[in-house]
């Protein structure tokens, strides 16, 4: 088949790679009829999540066709379903999936030891996510092997097209659930930093979760349009403003009530000194990611406010604002989505027409052109915003 | 030698273990004194060596002062290898080594001397022989305290999404063992109470063994051990207990064993990650997937299941070329 591979920093390429098998009994072989390009895709890209192999099969947001089940399969998957798949890997069975941490289970990690020199201990495994998370193939192929299938695949039983199901593999529970976490009452003011699909997603979700003002901060004009146009927020490039100065003023000095970080480790600052320092560092490796958005949302949130982290870090920062952060009594959560946990009342939600996710789709393109997707959504060209991949 | 182990855990049981480490203390602070005397000599030797050539009878020839240097430099070397490493007994070997040249030196210069010269002569021989014997004893000792290490214990422990019941069960039934414990190819029932273990040894060969349970609390602990004549003797407890509020079961696990070849073989093991303090924990976490999710978590570049050795050797992320 073929599929999406990851070279070298900077470099991926499509290439021939043996069809998936079955290696397990709750196994099913999926044949992808669309995927998609994450924001988290392009760290891999860069090399920041150290632990890539070339020819690393990329690829965690698919959805397809059931073409083969293992012998032990539960829960009534038949082959020729049609299921989306959420991109943590999740055995159903521990302590941690049934509680619904779907994305910290404490089985499907092979590589659970690499992991915990890392990070203490293990997140769950990903798919096409480097090796510290598995070492798992991707989606961004003709077909793809699915562990633990039934808790996996989310049957999809109705009409609706690829585009509106998609997403509910990643970035449509990932913004929710940044929005979920952030306990919003109504009325609540909430910031979010970055306008990519989980910054314009975790919008949506919080004016459903009853947020009374969404701002969203962002540098690109074509980005900051969709979310006022799509997404209904009020919008901050901070590029043009300061944002703590125009955040406190947007609400008579108090702050958000919740901020939420939807940038993660490749953040940028407006001043080029501030931003140099951060990407010297990070060429150093003296820390590995670049918290701008973070502090910033710490220090703009109100006192008592929540903040939290859903765009993607991979190891340690630098300045954290601990003093902010523990004299004004905030909250930080965070967390891989639990996709699992969201992806069938997001369907629901989809089905009554209360989200498009849609409407973030700015390019298709043939899985042959991959590489050439990756260049057009890291450099944001074309006003792209979500790339969609058929095989 | 005390082993770092990766949890650095002692089990509170561990009373063995405790008072092996006290005894190899003892031999330790032995050789530390050893070391201090070494320098003591050494410097001597080297600052005020025509003196000593003279107290001792050789009298103050240029051989004799020669002798003495290299003597003395020698025990600066001595004392290095005593003082400086964190475990040094069984560098006290290096002062026997000393001790026999001294006395082979000392047994010509008597030889060759006669009377009052011969006699005053007799003193640091009888000094070198008292010296030699408590060198031997520290170094005979510090190499069978490591003899005994030879073997050792592994401990481990992990938390499973299962009653202690359940836990208990799928242990008790010795034939599981194999599913998550690589090394093991196979596991017999006999009878009631014993077991045949078939494990893989290097070179592709097999090692067998028979084993007893000799403690069964159920839902609690088995304990048991390889019955005389095993040519791996080792023994085992498994301890389950019910984590706070409905957390599953923990499951802790303790192994002795001793293993047979030399030191080179064994070092070469650890290098390949079968420390038997690697493999309980890989194990561990083997046992958790098979009875949470009744199977192995298997990834591209982790075809073969959790294990320190294939986490450091990874395929790419791609699916392997299927076998036909």
């Amino acid at each position: 088949m073929r599929a999406n591979c990851w070279i070298a920093p900077h470099r991926v390429a499509v290439e021939d790679v043996p069809d998936p098998q079955i290696l397990n009994p709750r196994d099913a072989v999926v044949r992808v009829t669309s995927s998609a390009i994450c924001g988290s895709d392009l760290h891999l890209l860069e090399g920041f999540i150290p632990p890539m192999k070339r020819g690393d099969v990329l690829g965690h947001e698919f959805m397809g066709e059931v073409v083969e089940l293992g012998p032990g399969a539960r829960d009534g998957l038949r082959v020729g379903d049609r299921v989306v798949v959420g991109f943590p890997i999740a055995c159903g069975d521990c302590v941690s999936c049934q509680s619904g941490l779907y994305s910290v289970c404490e089985n499907s990690n092979p590589n659970a030891g690499m992991a915990e020199v890392a990070m203490g201990h293990s997140p769950a495994g990903i798919f096409g996510y480097s090796h510290l998370m598995g070492g798992y193939a991707g989606g961004q192929a003709q077909y793809v092997r699915v562990p633990y299938a039934d808790v996996g695949a989310l049957k999809i039983e109705d009409d609706l097209p690829d585009e509106q199901v998609l997403f509910l593999s990643d970035v449509l529970p990932t913004g929710y659930m940044a929005a979920e976490q952030c306990d919003i009452k109504p009325g609540d003011t909430v910031a979010v930093w970055g306008s990519g699909p989980v910054g314009l997603f975790a919008t949506v979700s919080a004016y459903l979760l009853g947020a009374g003002r969404v701002i969203v901060i962002d540098r690109y004009p074509y980005r900051l349009r969709m979310a006022r146009d799509k997404a209904g927020a009020e919008t901050i490039n901070y590029e043009e403003t300061d944002v703590l100065d125009t955040l406190r003023e947007m609400t008579a000095g108090r702050g958000p009530d919740a901020c939420i970080d939807a940038v993660g480790m490749e953040g940028h600052h407006p001043s080029a000194a501030l931003h140099a320092y951060d990407r010297a560092k990070q060429a150093a490796k003296a820390e590995t990611d670049r918290p701008h958005a973070l502090r910033e949302a710490i220090l703009s949130c109100r006192n008592g406010g929540t903040v939290m982290a859903i765009g993607a870090y991979g190891g340690f920062i630098d300045k954290f604002p601990m003093g902010s952060f523990m004299n004004r009594s905030l909250t930080m959560r965070s967390g891989q989505a639990h996709v699992q946990r969201y992806m069938r009342p997001l369907l629901e939600r989809i089905r009554r027409g209360e989200i498009d996710p849609s409407f973030i789709i700015t390019h298709t393109m043939r899985l042959e052109d991959t590489p050439q997707g990756y260049d057009i959504f890291k450099n944001k060209q074309e006003d792209c915003v979500k790339v969609v991949l058929k095989p | 030698m005390t082993r770092k182990t990766t949890t650095g855990v002692r089990s509170v049981t561990d009373a063995l273990g405790i008072e092996r480490a006290a005894q190899d203390r003892a031999t330790e602070g032995l050789a530390r004194v050893l070391g201090w005397i070494s320098l003591g000599l050494g410097v001597t030797a080297l600052a005020a060596g025509s003196r000593i050539a003279q107290a001792c009878g050789v009298g103050d020839s240029r051989t004799a002062r020669a002798v003495l240097r290299a003597a003395g430099v020698r025990e600066l070397g001595h004392a290095a290898a005593l003082l400086i490493p964190r475990r040094a007994a069984l560098n006290t070997w290096t002062r026997v080594a000393g001790d026999a040249m001294d006395l082979a030196a000392t047994g010509l210069a008597m030889r060759n001397r006669r009377g009052k010269r011969r006699r005053r002569l007799a003193y640091p021989m009888a000094a070198l022989a008292g010296i030699t014997a408590v060198d031997l004893y520290v170094s005979v000792r510090a190499t069978q305290r490591r003899r005994v290490r030879d073997g050792g214990r592994a401990y481990g422990s992990v938390t499973v999404n299962r009653t202690p019941e359940e836990a208990y069960n799928f242990w008790h039934d010795f034939e599981n063992l194999p599913r998550f414990m690589y090394h093991l190819e196979s596991v017999r029932r006999t009878d009631p109470q014993r077991t045949r273990w078939t494990a893989k040894a290097p070179a592709g060969r097999s090692v067998q063994w028979e084993a007893e349970i000799i403690e069964d609390r159920p839902n609690q602990l088995i304990r048991w051990r390889s019955v005389d004549g095993a040519k791996v003797p080792n023994s085992g407890t498994v301890r389950f207990m019910p984590a706070a509020g409905s957390r599953g079961t923990e499951v802790r696990v303790e192994l002795e064993y001793s293993v047979p070849g030399r030191p080179l073989g064994r070092l070469a093991a650890r290098a390949f990650g079968e420390h038997p303090q690697q493999q309980i924990c890989d194990d561990l976490r083997r046992f958790k997937q098979v009875i949470e999710t009744g199977e192995i978590t298997r990834s591209d570049g982790t075809p073969d299941g959790t294990s320190l050795k294939s986490q450091a050797r990874q395929r790419p992320a791609r699916p392997l070329a299927r076998i036909a």
